[in-house]
């Protein structure tokens, strides 16, 4: 038993070294992977962003399977890394459970809520967005028919699609929107060969512009629009320089404002939910030099306008996960 | 419904159809010889892989279906080499074929291209362009027949016009072939054919050879034809609807061409109408998308014909038990 005090004694070194060192923040990334052109690719340049001003280092780790996620979070927890940033909805399970277990770690979830006094949950008003390039659609469609191409049929996919139409209508009463899911399996997010029949399947029908929010299979769509000579806009990242001159802009979902505002705020974290919509800048539609040359001085306007009207409240846009329900179309 | 959506959704379910049909033949084939291949879908996307990410590199499409066609007929090779040289278990083989490719293809093009495992957009020389037929831009205003010529049956890729001279020709090997004979026969009693002096091993190499080469065009006519570049795990399924097809079409060539127009015409229709409303019942998308593995499992169940696999389907050869 005398070796014991002595084991004890390093075990408290350790643990005393790894509380000492700093508390880099961690960020993980959800299963599309780092440099998916979309959604943790975002996440990735906030990271560098901060990296880059700030001088310092971080820890992230790219998943590979679903059963990695709770392992992550905790080897990072255990790790003392601090804030722990994670990017996805489908780290809402793990989280719940792994965060009373760290107390002292704060946690950041992106695109999910969990109720834990250090986590604090980081909602984007997709819908809010989606308004401002559905709007953009609704003034750029001369036959006044818009698609949407959702991945695979979930809530916050059917709050782009409720939104974008909200705003299609704004600008044009009298559109049409036709909104086309591609699956109900996770395989819908990368299937383009079934994006580009569905894009073509609403050109058929009179589409000219198409909003794309689904992933992989959204490249499809963005190809086929450009095949065929007809606008259409990227989601999440900008994608915008993929097909100057055919993409017509791109809803943008600042997740790479999250993630360095999480990584500024270090563990002084503000835990909770937070919101960001346009008031926030944490949506909008990406304007660069690949498509203003599509962007009229009216539509730009009628941009600023409603952005405005958002901001001061005056302008409501439905959000389709707070009754399960959209008004302006059916699915 | 009028006549052009008609003619449109029929545009589509070529398209949709033509994956599948490669797919189905090069299994046909497979599995005519004895050898069950459910590794049709990574051959498929490791095909895809290649071609997108050789005909960027090199800016020539046909190098890229050749490259394609080189990654299918490897995997082929290793499935070959399990089941055929090493006896081993083919479903497990080919299970772990599609593993492989899935997880090889997003790690390669990551390392090639450091875009998140898929190739950069490819464009003019180095995709398969739409060819259109004599004559169709002239005969396009005559009604009827100018939409039929001009929307559906010209302006595809030269691999759909293969794929469906491939039918023919498949029906011709098998059956009107010496070749044909014994690649049945070795499918059904390979030790009949052993007996005549013929060499199983060397036929049935050639069977999964001749699948490597229709799955390597079926990836390459997504990747290079209907897409502009490899996606990660593009292929989607189509690989096992194509086993689905096979079982529908009763392992026969001609059979195996109706049952993927059939299945590409119920995606095709999926895809334009979302909820078909018959009057009494509103049928769901979903419902359209899981109708032909229904479709299959009625056949399988034998309530429409019977659906009998080759004899000798799935068990390696042993001269000497």
């Amino acid at each position: 038993m005398t070796f014991m005090p002595k084991l004890l004694g390093t075990a408290a070194a350790l643990a005393l070294s790894a509380g000492a060192a700093l508390a880099d923040p961690a960020l993980i990334f959800d299963l599309g992977g780092k440099f998916d052109k979309s959604f943790n690719e975002s996440a990735y340049n906030g990271a560098q962003r901060w990296v880059e001003e700030t001088g310092g280092s971080y820890n992230e780790v790219e998943l590979q399977s679903d059963a990695q996620r709770e392992q992550a979070l905790r080897r990072f927890a255990e790790n003392g890394n601090d804030p722990i940033v994670m990017a996805g909805f489908s780290f809402m399970t793990p989280l719940a459970e792994v965060a009373p277990d760290y107390p002292d770690t704060t946690f950041v979830i992106i695109d999910g809520v969990v109720e834990a006094p250090n986590v604090k949950s980081i909602i984007f008003s997709e819908h809010e967005g989606s308004y401002l390039v559905g709007m953009l659609a609704g003034m750029a469609s001369e036959t006044g028919t818009v698609g949407f191409v959702g991945g695979m049929d979930i809530p916050l996919i059917r709050k782009f699609a409720c939104g974008y139409a909200e705003g299609v209508l704004a600008a044009n009463p009298d559109a049409t929107v036709i909104a086309n899911m591609t699956g109900t399996t996770p395989a819908a997010w990368n299937d383009p060969v079934r994006g580009s029949e569905l894009t073509l399947a609403q050109i058929g029908q009179g589409a000219d512009v198409v909003f794309a929010a689904a992933g992989g299979t959204g490249l499809g769509v963005l190809q086929t629009a450009a095949d065929e000579g007809i606008y259409s806009i990227g989601v999440d990242a900008n994608q915008n320089y993929l097909h100057p001159g055919s993409v017509l802009t791109s809803m943008l979902k600042r997740v790479d404002n999250a993630v360095y505002d999480a990584f500024m705020a270090g563990d002084e974290i503000e835990t909770g939910l937070a919101m960001l919509g346009v008031a926030e800048d944490g949506v909008g539609a990406a304007i660069d030099e690949h498509n203003q040359d599509l962007i009229t001085d009216e539509m730009q306007a009628a941009l600023d306008e409603a952005r405005a009207g958002i901001e001061a409240g005056e302008i409501e846009v439905h959000d389709y996960t707070s009754d399960e329900s959209c008004p302006s179309v059916s699915f | 419904m009028d006549f052009i959506t008609i003619v449109q959704i029929l545009d589509s379910t070529i398209r949709l159809a033509v994956p599948l049909l490669l797919a189905c033949l090069a299994g046909l084939f497979s599995e005519r010889a004895g050898i069950f291949d459910i590794g049709l879908e990574g051959k498929m996307l490791a095909a895809a892989f290649m071609s997108g990410a050789v005909a960027y590199t090199t800016g020539q499409v046909w190098i890229g279906l050749l490259a394609g066609i080189g990654a299918s007929l490897l995997l082929s090779g290793i499935h070959g080499l399990a089941s055929i040289t090493f006896r081993g278990n083919q479903l497990i083989s080919g299970v772990a074929i599609n593993f492989l490719a899935a997880g090889l293809s997003v790690v390669i093009a990551q390392d090639w291209f450091g875009q998140g495992g898929r190739t950069p957009n490819i464009s003019g020389d180095a995709r398969f362009n739409g060819i259109t037929l004599p004559g169709a831009d002239a005969i396009e205003s005559t009604p009827f027949i100018g939409p039929i010529y001009e929307e559906l049956l010209s302006g595809h890729t030269i691999i759909v016009y293969i794929a469906f001279l491939t039918v023919p020709l498949t029906w011709w090997i098998l059956f009107k072939t010496r070749f044909g004979l014994r690649l049945r026969a070795v499918g059904e009693n390979p030790a009949a054919v052993d007996t005549a002096g013929v060499s199983v091993v060397g036929l049935r190499y050639a069977a999964v050879g001749i699948c490597g080469i229709l799955t390597g065009l079926a990836g390459a006519y997504l990747a290079t034809a209907l897409q502009a570049g490899f996606v990660k795990d593009m292929t989607a399924g189509r690989g096992f609807i194509a086993l689905a097809a096979l079982i529908f079409a009763k392992w026969r060539p001609w059979y195996a061409l109706s049952a993927c127009l059939l299945f590409g015409f119920l995606q095709a229709v999926a895809l334009r109408f979302q909820n078909i409303d018959l009057g009494l019942v509103e049928l769901p998308v979903q419902f359209m998308d899981a109708l032909p593995y229904i479709l299959t499992v009625i056949i399988l169940a034998g309530f429409v014909g019977k659906a009998i696999p080759p004899r000798a389907g799935g068990q390696p050869y042993v001269k000497e038990r």
